[in-house]
């Protein structure tokens, strides 16, 4: 059984983002970039079926530019088998992924496809269900476990008030929520190990997809910013205050 | 320009988050319809029609909706809102589950979270866990858009729309619903509370979270946690505020031995009053705080239960 998982190159999540002067987008100019932390997950639980001798082979991908190569040697390191770089310049909005990751798919046969549920940069928490519909596959979003059946997968999702399970015919789509693992760190041999699996790149028109964006961002500006407030001596100070001046309670 | 709104509810009753998204739709203008997709949902129904701004009330009710899964929900939501010139949803986990499948079923891009409306195709919304706005305009036929339901106010009664019953559309058959796991409390809804309070890694141990229990009793407010106190196992993760969590944005917020992560500032730093009592002065919190209370929290809140 062959798994692919799909992760995305975003702005490191310990960096403080800087806004472009013009008011256009975000800074990405040497900044740090990593992995987006939930599709660490989605690796590690690909890893996870791989070692419990569940899933047979594990395939990265990732689409964007070149610099995408270095998150996919981390998914290497982490213990997928092979990557592939859909490599493109444009920015590509999730209808566009989920159709690249469609041709993807069609080509690979995957049983399972394993994807963080939101990205950390554009928080658009859409991709792993868009490609879900592309192929009329059944959906287990915000996964905090992921149990494979005979045919069937039984997902627990994490959902307003609780917990859901739901069970999927094979093949699936899989979201990971936080709490479905704690990824692993890649070892230095694993990493070296990485460099020599096999890396390929193709680009969206190969694959036949006009990624062109369906959203135009006109701007991108600052929240509105809180002020600090005051600081109160004690309890009664607070409640006083609560009361009186602010009249909440 | 008719706009279509999947309704939130549990089959029994219809959840605010709807009536906020209706204030959203209202916004952008035009008809608007609510959609009930469920299982014996019409009391349902009937709140949904009463609700001011609404002109239609669509109800299909059968077997395959009732636990609003995305596979026959969204199949459901493409026949239907072909016809529509935006579909609406609350930013919830039915809604972020089940829109972003239908838009790509139409072939037309999500927008998610919306925070603001400009104009009927342009719309605000949070990115980098709401580090930075971006304003965002759609040219697809159907505009599907989730809504962060704590942006807008909820619309009030006063509607008398008309209830239409619709025929269902069949299950695909993709996926099946096994249990649901539901925390119990007799406390309001994180999302929808009045006021919250919340407790983190100063909190040290979940046993200690009925020092905030119990004054969430005397304030009717609902309890909630960081990630760190969520990660800690101290509560379970359907207590969590945050960019990963929940996002609130009440008239009160406490936040109690909470140091103030960007993670947890992007799921409350909307709400009206913050308060913030944790023993570190340095902490973050503090700088997004209206009252900031610099003490040992296990010596304050047995005081604050005391005094309200």
């Amino acid at each position: 059984m062959k798994i692919l998982v799909p992760v995305k190159r975003v702005i490191d999540y310990n960096v403080k983002i800087l806004l472009k002067a013009d008011g256009t987008g975000v800074e990405t100019a040497n900044v740090k970039m990593s992995m987006n932390p939930f599709d660490e997950i989605a690796v590690e639980e690909a890893v996870r079926l791989k070692e419990a001798g569940k899933a047979t082979e594990i395939v990265a991908v990732s689409v964007g530019p070149s610099g995408c190569q270095e998150t996919l040697r981390t998914a290497l390191a982490m213990g997928a088998d092979r990557a592939i770089l859909v490599q493109t310049d444009t920015e590509t909005q999730p209808l566009a992924v989920a159709k690249i990751l469609k041709a993807l798919v069609d080509k690979e046969g995957p049983t399972l496809v394993i994807l963080g549920k939101q990205a950390i940069d554009d928080d658009c928490n859409q991709t792993g269900q868009m490609l879900a519909a592309l192929l009329g596959w059944g959906q287990g979003t915000f996964a905090s476990d992921v149990a494979l059946g005979d045919g069937s997968v039984t997902v627990i999702r994490e959902i307003d008030g609780g917990l859901e399970t739901v069970e999927l015919k094979l093949p699936a789509i899989v979201t990971a929520d936080l709490r479905l693992n704690e990824p692993r760190y890649a070892s230095l041999p694993n990493i070296m190990k990485a460099k020599k699996k096999p890396l390929e790149t193709v680009t969206p028109a190969a694959l036949g997809v006009d990624v062109a964006p369906r959203l135009t961002t006109l701007k991108v500006v600052e929240p509105a910013k809180r002020k600090a407030g005051v600081k109160v001596p004690d309890v009664a100070t607070l409640v006083d205050k609560l009361k009186n001046e602010a009249r909440v309670i | 320009m008719t706009i279509l709104i999947l309704a939130e509810h549990d089959n029994a009753i219809l959840k605010p988050a709807t009536l906020n998204t209706v204030t959203a739709a209202a916004k952008i203008g035009g008809d608007i319809h609510v959609l009930v997709a469920g299982k014996g949902a019409q009391g349902v129904a009937e709140a949904a029609s009463k609700i001011v701004g609404v002109s239609k009330v669509l109800l299909v009710d059968d077997a395959a909706y009732e636990h609003a899964l995305a596979e026959p929900l969204a199949a459901f939501l493409v026949e239907i809102g072909r016809n529509y010139s935006h579909i609406l949803a609350p930013a919830t986990s039915v809604g972020k589950n089940v829109l972003p499948r239908v838009a790509a079923l139409l072939d037309v891009a999500a927008v998610s979270d919306i925070t603001g409306v400009v104009s009927e195709d342009i719309f605000e919304r949070p990115i980098y866990a709401g580090n930075a706005i971006a304003t965002v305009q759609s040219r697809d036929g159907v505009k599907v858009v989730t809504v962060r339901t704590t942006a807008f106010e909820a619309a009030g009664p006063g509607g008398s729309a008309p209830v239409e019953t619709v025929s269902a559309t069949g299950n695909p058959g993709l996926s099946s619903f096994v249990s649901a796991e539901l925390s119990k409390s007799e406390r309001p809804e994180l999302t929808s509370a009045r006021i919250v309070i919340s407790g983190g890694r100063g909190m040290q141990s979940g046993d200690n979270f009925h020092l905030l229990e119990a004054i969430a009793d005397k304030l009717g407010a609902a309890v909630g946690a960081s990630r760190a106190a969520v990660d800690a196992g101290f509560v379970p993760n359907d207590y969590q505020v945050g960019q990963t969590g929940k996002i609130v944005a009440p008239e009160l917020y406490i936040a109690v031995g909470i140091s103030g992560a960007i993670q947890h500032l992007a799921g409350m730093k909307d709400s009206k009053v913050i308060v913030a009592i944790n023993k570190d002065e340095e902490a973050a919190i503090f700088q997004v705080a209206d009252y900031g209370l610099v003490t040992d929290l296990f010596k304050a809140l047995p005081e604050l239960a005391e005094a309200l």
